[in-house]
């Protein structure tokens, strides 16, 4: 039965298979291309990412099988989250294209990466034993630490990479180390056996505790939730910007896709004799909080601001991730409608905070001053997505907050609830900072400090650095010209608008009228939750 | 007609918010172009609550006007309820005059008008709704959408307080220190607002979390307000947790309410904030405190209620007292007028905490006085300000002479503020009053007390700034625009109207407070 069940519905992974090919398409066409063409790569990327996404949808609608004798699943759940990376994908390529043409070599690679990471996180939603995830979660590392370090002449951007790689390689030697852990004491691997093992189990040894605990660890360092999220801010704050929105973004989703479906098809059917792992996940989440809200007060530029409001966000979400439970979807529904919802808003943010670089090459929250009167569809765009983060209404940060906070208070963590209400209150204060630089302080403010201040050097000579090639791309004449550096911004490219409004009609609509998206969603969590 | 009862909750929301996104679309540099277009909107909604009001039936009493859309189904189950019992009715009524009046008032505004009104408007559209839904998560949606907006609206066309003149003296006695100069900027009061406003809705949204989690253990979870209300009859929630959930409420719609000790944000908030926006937010947004009291609170949880209300009624006195007090010893104008916004909700609360069915009649009228009557002075402040650039009293004198339309509105409003009878504030203080002399006869008679001291600072302020000699340095200001005096004239025929014939207003709000007192 087993050796039949390995190959008879191989075809099912044709989507998986058709973008590692694609990714090595854009790989060796990069070779062939003349570096003045090398735009055309991303808008490649783009459409081929599309047409991926609608084979998958096509393909896949309604399947819920197992691959590999219950290596990786192919159910809702995978394919909401694989339509779900593409997307990210797709965005944040448009989102990048100026950015690497003005300040990135080999433009091919930097796509090729990309499409190569979101390969692995399609994996990742899809695995359903600990070694395929480990593999997976490898496989958009080692991505990961290459786009990070993109940057060639940049020193922040290289320190940044060194810290990911070694940071990277304990968090997965741990994970590793966990699961053997797991492996040694069950003598199971595949989340299905290991419901089954805790289930028949009287008692367990306290090797498993110490597996599950280092898998916890390995998988914190991951998500960057605290106390395992010091590498977050330099990385974040070191990396090319576009490399920064993905790993805000795309990473920490693809994480909690596998999370959720570890906890949902392991841990969740043992809920009633082994919930311990509840009040471990509660308390990373509320330190998450806690710590990631009130450090992010104190942030001056505007990654690490955004590092640390994301190691909150992570916070609120494993809240939601801790009351995962098969009596009622809410808590399900809530994290990955959160998880859409937040990737939606900090896309847009990201989105313009891009093309705010791309014209000026400054990155503090001090640099934005005066934005609503140099580009004020930029600062609308990022005051909407801030609000968004903080949860107002009517944008999508208030209903996804509402939603996930209302299943946390329902699975009796009204405390937590409270705590996450409490804190986005504080987070409010830092976004509010940021609001004001674009609308209240004067752009006449920044051309005082311009003249002689230090950032405004740095953040020239970082351009030039890591451009890290002589000619003209890497300097937009606003940089030299100080009247258009404090009139009127330029205007960003067409596929920059095109993401910053695509994403603020999407935090918009979901915030007023997610119905539409809850029914998806809801399919994906019916899938994962009895697929245990 | 019918057609229009369908939807006309629906389009008191949907107007104002659909003109804000409109406005976006407005070209930038055309200021007068987006005031016209808000004036239009403001006066489409203005016609919706004025038939709204007129075409709600009290004989019939209860909810009317009752639409519900569905919005999201199992496992969250929330509708879009709405409804208006006559509480509302009256509530948006207010909301309708005073938005159209802040709208107009604004055409002072000049600079990025397009990206005023669209805030504006879309504070409006919140205000709206959350008197209007039956839903707890629409009613926080259109709380926090209320809110949202006030933090840019203040801290981009709002105006700095400078105190230079020398603070050795306080009302003329000389002082032991020298109290200094100080900066009240206006992102200060913007911050200030905002965190406050949106710290007291961290309590609101953890009440509602805790009825959810509670209507969910007895067996039903919801957010409608109607089944929560039929749960709390029949009793589904203990005493224990209404007793810890009701503070919730209590100080966090307080908060908006400004309800003492937590009331600081509202005369920084109100003095930085543009006038209009000042109009907009005492005049309405602090009612939407008091509302959710009445409505969340005292609805859902009454037994919570009926314990906490002894607290209530204290700090609403001293609500009364302390503002008055307070607004004593100001010398900014605008600054008297947020103490004296603080006083008056003081009498709201009162009223409210009185659970006496002639004292919650007497809030709820006081609400639709208070908010006409402090925005008439907001406005009339603002007028001053548009011409003067100061707003302190010991400069300000004489202020009839050269502008005389201007005075004689704020001397009207202040009449009104102090009790005149004959005008709205005498009617509603007195029911207030009488609920309270049947209830708590000792907190009554600081009331009073407190209702003396009213007289004494508007008064004072009357003489001085308005009546009193007329400095040379005001010799060629010009009196109220046209636009400042219809507001005016409007506003004040409001407030005689009110006064001289209260019952339109009692009978529509009678039906409402009689349905909430039918819970104790």
């Amino acid at each position: 039965m087993s050796t039949e069940n390995l190959t008879a519905n191989l075809y099912l992974l044709t989507p998986e298979f058709v973008l590692a090919g694609f990714a090595l398409l854009v790989f060796v066409l990069d070779l062939f291309m003349p570096d003045e063409r090398k735009d055309l790569l991303g808008w490649l990327s783009v459409l081929g990412l599309i047409g991926i996404a609608i084979l998958s949808i096509a393909m896949l609608v309604g399947v819920d099988e197992s691959l590999y004798n219950g290596l990786l699943a192919v159910d809702e759940y995978a394919l909401f989250f694989k339509v779900f990376f593409i997307g990210i994908g797709v965005f944040i390529i448009l989102s990048s294209i100026d950015y690497v043409r003005q300040h990135l070599n080999h433009p091919g690679e930097f796509y090729g990466l990309l499409l190569f990471s979101i390969l692995g996180m399609n994996l990742m939603a899809m695995s359903r034993e600990l070694l395929t995830a480990y593999i997976s979660l490898e496989l958009l590392s080692f991505s990961l630490y290459v786009m990070v370090a993109y940057a060639l002449g940049s020193p922040r951007s290289n320190e940044a990479s060194l810290k990911y790689i070694i940071v990277g390689s304990v968090s997965s030697a741990i994970l590793l180390y966990g699961i053997s852990m797991v492996y040694s004491t069950l003598g199971v691997t595949r989340f299905g056996d290991i419901s089954e093992e805790l289930k028949a189990a009287t008692d367990v040894s306290p090797a498993l505790w110490a597996g599950l605990a280092l898998i916890v660890a390995g998988l914190g360092f991951k998500l960057a939730a605290v106390p395992f999220h010091m590498w977050a801010p330099d990385v974040y704050e070191g990396a090319p910007l576009p490399v920064t929105a993905y790993l805000a973004i795309a990473s920490k989703a693809a994480a909690f896709a596998l999370v959720i479906r570890l906890l949902a098809e392991a841990f969740v059917p043992v809920a009633d004799r082994w919930d311990q792992w509840q009040i471990i996940l509660v308390v990373l989440a509320a330190l998450s909080m806690l710590v990631g809200n009130l450090v992010a007060l104190a942030q001056r530029n505007l990654k690490r601001l955004m590092a640390y409001s994301s190691v909150g966000h992570v916070g609120y979400i494993l809240a939601g991730v801790a009351v995962l439970s098969t009596d009622s979807l809410l808590g399900a529904n809530g994290v990955i409608f959160y998880l859409v919802g937040y990737s939606v808003t900090s896309m847009v943010v990201f989105a313009a905070l891009i093309a705010f670089f791309n014209a000026t090459g400054q990155e503090e929250i001090a640099d934005l001053a005066g934005l609503a009167d140099r580009q004020p569809f930029l600062a609308m765009a990022i005051a909407i997505g801030l609000f968004s983060l903080s949860g107002l209404p009517i944008f999508v940060g208030f209903t996804m907050k509402f939603y996930l906070f209302t299943a946390v208070a329902n699975e009796g963590f009204l405390w937590v609830a409270g705590l996450a209400i409490l804190t986005s209150l504080i987070s409010l204060y830092y976004y509010l900072q940021v609001i004001r630089q674009m609308y209240i302080q004067p752009a006449l403010a920044a051309s005082n400090e311009g003249d002689d201040h230090g950032s405004h050097v740095d953040a020239e000579d970082e351009a030039g650095g890591s451009g890290d090639n002589e000619d003209d791309h890497t300097h937009t004449p606003a940089h030299h010209d100080p009247a258009s550096d404090y009139v009127a911004l330029p205007r960003p490219s067409a596929a920059l608008i095109a993401v910053v409004f695509l994403g603020l009609v999407a935090t918009v609509g979901l915030g007023v009228y997610p119905a539409p998206l809850l029914e998806l969603v809801e399919s994906a969590s019916a899938a994962v939750m009895q697929g245990g | 007609m019918n057609s229009f009862d369908q939807s006309a909750l629906l389009l008191t929301i949907l107007v104002p918010l659909a003109g804000a996104v409109l406005s976006m679309f407005l070209p930038r540099n055309r200021p007068n172009d987006a005031w016209y277009f808000a004036i239009f909107v403001s006066a489409i909604t203005l016609i919706i609550s004025v038939v709204l009001f007129v075409g709600y039936d009290f004989a019939a009493g209860g909810y009317q006007f009752i639409r519900i859309y569905e919005w999201l189904d199992e496992p969250l189950n929330i509708d879009l309820h709405l409804a208006m019992d006559g509480i509302a009715a009256t509530l948006v009524l207010l909301n309708g005059i005073v938005l159209f009046g802040a709208v107009l008032i604004s055409q002072t505004i000049k600079h990025r008008t397009r990206d005023f009104f669209v805030l504006l408007l879309a504070l409006g559209s919140g205000v709206f709704g959350v008197f209007v839904v039956q839903d707890l998560f629409f009613l926080f949606f259109f709380y926090e959408l209320a809110v949202l907006p006030m933090y840019l609206l203040i801290g981009v066309w709002g105006s700095s307080t400078i105190f230079e003149a020398d603070r050795q003296r306080l009302w003329g006695i000389p002082l032991p220190f020298d109290l200094g100069s100080y900066n009240r900027p206006k992102e200060y009061g913007a911050m200030k607002l905002m965190l406050v406003l949106v710290g007291g809705s961290v309590l609101i949204w953890v009440g509602i979390l805790a009825l959810y989690v509670a209507s969910d253990q007895a067996g039903s979870p919801t957010f409608s307000m109607v089944a929560l209300g039929e749960l709390a009859k029949n009793g589904a929630f203990s005493p224990t947790f209404q007793n810890w959930v009701f503070p919730l409420f209590m100080i966090g719609f307080g908060v908006l309410a400004g309800l003492w000790p937590f009331h600081t944000w509202s005369p920084d908030g109100h003095v930085a904030a543009p006038t209009g926006v000042s109009m907009l937010h005492a005049g309405v947004l602090m009612k939407l405190g008091a509302f959710g009291i009445i409505r969340v609170g005292m609805v859902l949880l009454p037994e919570g209620a009926e314990a906490w209300m002894p607290v209530l009624i204290v700090l609403g006195t001293v609500n009364v007292v302390y503002g008055a007090i307070s607004a004593m010893s100001q010398r900014d104008l605008k600054y008297i007028i947020g103490y004296s916004s603080v006083s008056h909700m003081g009498y709201v609360i009162m009223g409210i905490a009185t659970l006496h069915p002639v004292g919650l009649t007497g809030a709820v009228l006081q609400m639709f006085s208070h908010g006409i009557m402090t925005a008439l002075m907001f406005a009339m402040v603002g007028a001053i300000y548009e011409r003067t650039h100061v707003r302190d009293i010991t400069i300000l004198n004489g202020l009839m002479k050269r502008m005389g339309f201007a005075s004689f509105f704020f001397a009207i409003a202040g009449l009104a503020s102090l009790g005149l009878p004959g005008l709205s504030g005498f009617v509603a203080e007195f029911m207030v009053f009488t609920g309270a002399f049947k209830t708590y006869l000792p907190l009554a008679v600081l009331a009073v007390i407190g209702a003396a001291l009213t007289a004494i600072y508007i008064l004072r302020l009357l003489a001085r700034t308005f009546f009193g000699e007329a400095d040379p340095r005001w010799e060629g200001l010009t009196d109220a625009s046209p636009v400042e005096k219809t507001v005016g004239a409007a506003f004040v025929l409001i407030l005689l109207f009110v006064g001289i014939w209260p019952a339109p207003f009692t009978r529509v709000i009678n039906v409402g407070v009689d349905s909430v007192m039918s819970l104790f």
